[in-house]
């Protein structure tokens, strides 16, 4: 018994899934939200490293682990982002992006 | 050839998936996009499920869903920033975004489906085992994953250490 | 002879030690180094000379020429180096005499003069500096330190002319000097090279092949060199800057700008002496032109200027013409034909170098008791400064050619040697000597005699000068006494060989019939309490006495030159060029960056959003591309 779903339509997902946190991310001012559409295109890549194993090698498992090591990382990343957000917020107590344009120098 | 029960989870998954991911980005409330965003993340693990992942659906769960969400839900508290999230945009640069994501969207759904994947069948219930699993982690072998393994429990320490010491408030100096 | 290093160090010594900690120390300290060193130099000096001129004479019957120090500075090819050293031949140690002598007592006598002055220690530091690079310019082994040692002397020369920096016209007058001066020591630097580039070598003695290599390009580089002489000799036109430059302290005037500085363009031609004579004659000769017609020039001037500093510098002026006639009508190196010149020139450097010394330190005694330059607040001071008035008179008496006195002897070798040359030169320059007893004269009666400006003198007592400064006037005039007596020829002559100085009895007595006459017509005119007859010829000829006066315009024709044809023609152009052209090329650059990088600027916004846009859209673009092409 096997499952017919063509290959095409995890990728239509993973795809819409990054170009939404694109669109957040560059639409967004919140530096939180910002991080949630960063959060959504790691999770489309994810997802297309896990399809792409399934499909393409299935007696492998690669894709799987960088999937694994994917969330590992996202979860690292996650805790010092916010981390900085925090601290942030205690100096300047604000999160906007049009606050924090120090990067100009 | 009838609509198997997968078949109709793994559509309803992915409605799910794209509404969810649409609406996180667009909705106002920054406690909301959380939400939704937790979603999209039951929604990816489902899919793993699908897959036969199952040991990486429920870390994703785990992780993801359980760990990271839960940060993001405390953050926005403690920074306050749970109000209205409707700040203007100015015109051009919304046009000038939505055609960048628009053009990379087609651009990456064009390349897909020109490109003829001829794939459709993965045995079904074939489930991956979790001691192949835990072998590939500890083993050094081709196909066997200890040094990324050990690489990323290094960065999370590193992440952790890191993270106590920004978030830390600074000690009072006299 | 190897304390001769000695001579050049301790006024080095001493200036450093003067402009390092002058400022701290007390006048009579301060003045105490300098002149204490000095002193020192003076001995080695002569001791130097003594050892150098009692020392074995060669085979050939010369004084063999000595290098006690050399090294290799500046080596710019295995043939082609700079050297610093320590060269002794008869005219280095004739030279360090001189300098050292006068420079010693004008040490001496700026105790007196310079007491109580805002920058003593100043004014000792830079007398040093002037000694030191006035000394190394005489032993120079090379072409290249003698340059070197020349722009030295330049430059404290310039230091001393400014000495007193609030003054304006003592800063216009530094300034032309400098200028003046530097522009010659172009024409200078420019024959030194062709020398150094054609014959590879920068010595004063190139080998015979070296000489073959330079050939025709020899006299351009001579007569370039002279260019850089006349400039610092003050020969007509580049005189300009002398006059002006009486400006600094009256002492100064005495060492610099009379006795040693001025000469070493003499110097300069008599160091090159045996290479004009052997390759450029004819260039020899336009020097000597060139020196009789500025001998005549500036001796006309000196009749008619009424500053008493003025006057002896155009009589510093006309008898370096005289050096420079008398090196340049030498037609060959021996002294018994046609070579008499060398020696006369060399010789009138001498005693001229000590005899006007003293009349500028006597000029410095008068202006101390008067206040002023200016003739008309003089008149009648014999009975006020006899000390200075009879060491004055000698000088006077000297300078004009009358026997015993050094200038006599000189002078009459002078014009020996250009009758030997052609009659002409010979009856111009004993004219030119003539008008020499006669300015001199004329100033000697209107210092001392003459008018006198009672009103001011009983205003103001004119007094006597205090010892230290009419010490060196006796001790120059005794020098001017007897240095004719110095069988001078038997040290110094064209090819090195003991020459015997004697009087050809019709040029002699020549010279002092014009002298007399002369001087007699200086008495005529000026010695009395009013001079009916100067006044006369000075109302009908008004024009020329006024020309005279002027200077016949030469500094108003040096500024038309500047001025109106460089400036103007070539300088303005240029500058219109430089400013319209260049700088508007190197703004138009400008401008473009800053418009590019004004343009550019905001996408540097700071905002990561922003330039993560710009790099997925960059992505896009690229796979575009990819695609299509």
């Amino acid at each position: 018994m096997e499952i017919e779903i063509h290959v095409i339509h995890y990728l239509v997902i993973s795809t819409v899934m990054m170009f939404c946190g694109v669109y957040g991310f560059f639409t967004r001012k919140n530096l939180l939200a910002l991080l949630i559409s960063v959060e959504l295109m790691l999770n489309a890549t994810n997802i297309n490293f896990a399809v792409f194993n399934r499909y393409l090698f299935p007696g492998q498992l690669e894709g799987h682990f960088f999937s694994l090591f994917g969330i590992a990382i996202a979860a690292a990343e996650t805790a010092v982002a916010i981390a900085i957000i925090i601290n942030v917020y205690r100096n300047v107590k604000h999160i906007l992006t049009d606050d924090i344009t120090d990067l100009k120098g | 050839m009838g609509i198997t029960l997968q078949e109709i989870a793994f559509y309803a998954v992915a409605v799910c998936i794209i509404v969810c991911s649409v609406l996180a980005v667009t909705t106002g409330k920054i406690l909301r996009a959380a939400t939704y965003l937790l979603f999209v993340l039951f929604g990816t693990g489902a899919i793993y499920g699908i897959l036969g992942y199952t040991f990486l659906s429920a870390v994703q769960l785990m992780v993801y869903a359980g760990g990271i969400v839960v940060l993001y839900v405390f953050s926005i508290l403690l920074t306050q920033s749970d109000k209205d999230m409707k700040y203007h945009i100015r015109r051009g640069k919304l046009v000038s975004v939505l055609l960048t994501t628009l053009i990379g969207a087609g651009l990456v759904l064009f390349l897909l489906v020109t490109n003829g994947f001829a794939l459709n069948l993965i045995p079904q219930g074939d489930e991956l085992p979790v001691e192949q699993i835990g072998q590939a982690l500890i083993g050094t072998d081709k196909y066997q994953f200890v040094l990324p393994f050990e690489v990323v429990s290094f960065l999370l320490l590193a992440c952790m250490i890191g993270a106590i010491l920004i978030a830390r408030k600074e000690e009072k100096k006299d | 002879m190897d304390y001769t290093i000695l001579i050049l160090a301790l006024p080095l010594l001493s200036f450093l030690v003067l402009a390092l900690a002058g400022m701290k120390m007390p006048h009579r300290v301060a003045g105490a180094i300098g002149t204490l060193s000095l002193g020192a130099v003076a001995v080695l000096s002569y001791l130097t000379a003594f050892s150098y001129f009692t020392a074995e004479r060669t085979a050939e019957g010369t004084y063999p020429t000595l290098t006690p120090w050399n090294i290799d500075w500046l080596p710019f090819t295995q043939q082609l180096h700079i050297d610093m050293g320590i060269m002794l031949d008869p005219i280095s140690v004739m030279m360090l005499i001189v300098i050292s002598t006068v420079s010693l007592m004008v040490h001496i006598y700026s105790f007196g003069y310079m007491k109580g002055e805002k920058g003593f220690q100043r004014y000792y530091a830079f007398l040093s500096l002037f000694t030191f690079s006035m000394l190394g310019l005489v032993v120079a082994t090379n072409i290249f330190q003698m340059y070197v040692f020349w722009e030295l002397v330049g430059v404290s020369s310039y230091l001393l002319i400014g000495f007193y920096y609030t003054k304006p016209e003592a800063i216009l007058a530094s300034k032309k000097a400098f200028i003046v001066t530097r522009f010659a020591d172009l024409g200078f630097l420019i024959g030194i090279l062709i020398y150094g580039y054609y014959m590879q070598t920068f010595t004063f003695t190139p080998s015979e092949e070296q000489l073959m290599k330079a050939g025709m390009v020899l006299p351009w580089a001579l007569g370039l060199m002279f260019v850089g002489g006349a400039g610092k000799s003050a020969m007509f036109p580049l005189h300009i800057w002398l006059p002006d430059a009486m400006e600094g302290p009256t002492p100064v005037s005495a060492l610099i700008h009379a006795a040693t500085m001025v000469v070493a363009g003499v110097y300069l031609v008599a160091r090159m002496f045996p290479l004009f004579i052997g390759f450029a004659p004819s260039v020899l000769h336009w020097v000597a032109y060139i020196g009789a017609f500025t001998a005549f020039y500036a001796a006309s001037v000196a009749c008619a200027q009424s500053d008493i500093k003025r006057v002896l510098a155009f009589s510093t002026i006309s008898q370096i013409g005289f050096m420079m006639v008398a090196l340049g009508v030498c037609t060959s190196m021996n002294p018994h034909e046609g070579g008499l010149g060398y020696m006369a020139g060399m010789f009138h450097l001498f005693t001229h170098a000590m005899f006007k010394a003293l009349l500028f330190l006597g000029a410095g005694c008068i202006i101390h008791a008067v206040h002023s330059n200016e003739m008309e607040t003089m008149g009648g001071l014999h009975k006020y400064m006899p000390i200075t008035h009879i060491t004055f008179l000698i000088a006077c008496l000297a300078i004009a050619g009358i026997p015993p006195f050094s200038g006599f002897f000189s002078k009459d070798e002078i014009l020996t040697a250009c009758f030997q040359f052609s009659p002409v030169i010979g009856w111009v320059m004993t004219i030119i000597a003539g008008m020499t007893a006669f300015y001199m004269f004329r100033l000697y009666y209107c210092i001392f005699w003459g008018k006198e400006n009672k009103e001011l003198h009983a205003a103001h007592v004119p007094h006597e000068s205090p010892l230290n400064m009419t010490f060196p006037l006796m001790f120059l005039a005794a020098v001017t006494l007897i240095a004719g007596f110095i069988p001078f020829g038997h040290f110094v002559s064209a090819n090195g060989e003991s020459y015997d100085i004697h009087l050809d009895i019709q040029v002699a007595a020549t010279s002092i019939v014009v002298a007399l006459i002369a001087i007699g017509l200086a008495t005529w005119m000026y010695a009395r309490e009013k001079q009916p007859v100067a006044e006369m010829l000075a109302r009908r000829y008004s024009g020329l006495h006024r020309a005279a006066y002027k200077r016949f315009y030469m500094d108003e024709v040096w500024m038309f030159v500047t001025k109106r044809i460089i400036f103007r023609c070539i300088s303005t152009p240029l500058a219109w060029f430089d400013r319209h052209v260049i700088d508007q090329f190197m703004n138009f650059m400008a401008w473009c960056t800053q418009a590019f990088g004004v343009t550019v600027q905001p996408a540097q916004s700071g905002r990561i959003q922003t330039y993560t846009m710009w790099f997925l859209g960059g992505i896009i673009l690229l796979t575009l591309v990819l695609l299509l092409f």
